[in-house]
């Protein structure tokens, strides 16, 4: 039986520390909606979700005042679409169109899928759907697009890394009164995963069942909260310390996924046990680092600090949950991280730290605003690092970056909400045009070789 | 259904009476109940039975909030579940 003293440690952690359950995605199949045209296909989709999600949002809802815990966002991820609009690529936007009205009809903010699965390859279907992209994420106001350019398994697609960089300035020029939000809603992957709940990148692999729910834990807040318990622990302590708190908060994820796929009657997927900052004070990861004893996230010892601040979360959360999976590591988005943001705006942190950062945590270079005239491909060239450190460290990587129009270094772009704002980073100014021309494909790293 | 009902806030007259008879009205049981004060802050653990009310969680929690905004305090009703999960293995 739990004690008075749990009953306010829970308390305290939700009101005042943003404990919270970030996000229940429902992963739903499309494959059954391919039609013989693109017009009857959307019918089918938009059928489908609304059908399958219809009680995602309320069920969500009663969970939260049962249990009194903050459940802020409700989600679809859907299977990447390219895969059903296959025989009418051109029209993929008619899909993309219909799950933006199956979102606004379900009361969700994002949905997850409109993506390509590239990581060997780019099929003649596949390259038209990738066209459709700027325009779909620029008429579109929910639909969230993701690409995944390389796996540990094939290699780099250095070809659809190519095209990436294009695709990304033609959404940023599309949403360019909006400072290029549209950028906001696309993300390219190496080793993207099946069952991420979270957004952009969310997507229902073809390997997942017809419907699933995954749930988004969060917490930087709670972990922070719990290290300046202990300001002069070592490190072994404070690690043991997180790993403590990690388990808590999965725990919450846990009761809140099981209870939801009960009530929706479709399959517990998993418990995605990322940290995901948001811009509101008190929700940071950069505060955790910084609670550890670093004057600024971004100086010498970041990543070192954030290693283990990654390691401490999984292996409190695998413990508290029967299944893992997503993510599962510390976020670092610039702009959706006052932490972050404060750091960028002083010059603490470049996007270089950035890289090196992603290499020992989830996921990637991301919501990171540069400087509108970043070329293409420049553009192409950070997915390629980023593709390559996820390819050679078997893990997770992704670029969502905003070349935002018309902004240059010293210029803000705000996107609002859970967004939030950027201070315009500066990127190499050297021409990698050459070494991203070739096109091709980098081979899989050999201790891919494993069978 | 067991639940837990927390009540905070400056401490006055009357809150175990309001919280203790909203409780009572609505078939709900008292099994366990702690309370202290501390300076002029007034704090409230009870574990409560839901299963003689025939009102559901969220919308007992939902007029306990209300009636805690009348008196000025902080009153939540919480499903058990959440406290068992975070705090035992």
């Amino acid at each position: 039986m739990f004690s008075n003293y749990d009953v306010i440690e829970t308390i305290e952690m939700i009101e005042k520390e943003h404990l919270d359950i970030r996000t229940v995605t429902m992963g739903i199949s499309l494959l059954s909606c391919v039609r013989e045209n693109a017009k009857k296909t959307a019918d089918a989709v938009y059928d489908l979700v609304c059908r399958q999600a219809e009680g995602l949002v309320p069920t969500a809802e009663a969970l939260s005042r049962e249990y009194g815990i903050p459940i802020v966002n409700k989600r679809v991820s859907v299977t990447p679409v390219s895969l059903i609009t296959a025989a009418f690529p051109q029209e993929s936007a008619a899909v993309g169109w219909a799950l933006d009205r199956a979102a606004h009809t379900l009361g969700i903010d994002f949905l997850g899928g409109y993506s390509a699965l590239l990581h060997k390859g780019t099929a003649d279907y596949e390259a038209a759907f990738l066209d459709t992209i700027p325009e779909l994420l620029s008429t579109t106001e929910r639909v969230c697009s993701s690409v995944n350019v390389g796996s540990s398994r094939s290699g780099i697609n250095m070809n659809a890394v190519r095209r990436m960089g294009g695709i990304i300035k033609e959404t940023a020029a599309r949403t360019a009164s909006a400072d290029g939000i549209g950028c906001a809603k696309l993300v390219v992957f190496c080793n993207a995963v099946e069952d991420n709940p979270f957004m952009a990148g969310a997507f229902h692999g073809v390997g997942e069942g017809g419907s699933v729910i995954n749930v988004g834990v969060s917490g930087p807040g709670v972990v922070e909260h719990a290290l300046k318990s202990v300001p002069d622990a070592d490190l072994s302590a404070a690690a043991e310390l997180i790993k403590r708190t990690a388990f808590k908060i999965t725990r919450a994820g846990q009761l809140v996924a099981s209870e939801a796929a009960k009530r929706l009657h479709v399959p517990f997927g998993i418990v995605d046990l990322s940290l995901a900052p948001t811009p509101a004070n008190g929700d940071s990861v950069a505060r955790i680092l910084e609670e550890m004893g670093l004057s600024v996230v971004g100086c010498h010892g970041t990543t070192a600090a954030l290693a283990m601040l990654n390691d401490a979360v999984k292996k409190g959360g695998v413990m508290a949950s029967s299944r893992v999976g997503g993510l599962s590591g510390a976020f670092i988005p610039v702009s959706e991280d006052i932490g972050m943001i404060e750091a960028a705006r002083g010059g603490a942190i470049t996007i270089d730290k950035l890289e090196a950062m992603t290499c020992v945590c989830s996921v990637g270079l991301d919501m990171i605003a540069i400087p509108g005239d970043t070329s293409e491909a420049v553009l192409s060239a950070i997915i390629a690092d980023e593709a390559a450190i996820g390819m050679i460290n078997n893990k997770t990587t992704a670029v969502r970056v905003i070349p935002a129009p018309g902004k240059g270094v010293g210029d803000e772009v705000e996107f609002g909400g859970l967004l939030g704002r950027a201070p315009i980073m500066p990127v190499h100014t050297g021409d990698p045009s050459r070494f991203i021309g070739r096109g091709g494909l980098i081979p899989a790293p050999i201790h891919s070789f494993k069978n | 259904m067991k639940a837990v009902v927390t009540v905070s806030g400056a401490d006055r007259t009357g809150i175990i009476a309001v919280v203790s008879t909203y409780l009572y009205e609505n078939g709900i049981n008292i099994e366990d109940i702690s309370q202290t004060v501390m300076g002029d802050h007034f704090a409230m653990i009870m574990r409560v039975d839901l299963s003689g009310s025939g009102k559901d969680i969220a919308t007992l929690a939902a007029a306990l909030e209300h009636k805690g905004g009348e008196i000025g305090m902080s009153i939540r009703l919480q499903h058990e579940a959440i406290f068992d999960a975070m705090h035992r293995v």
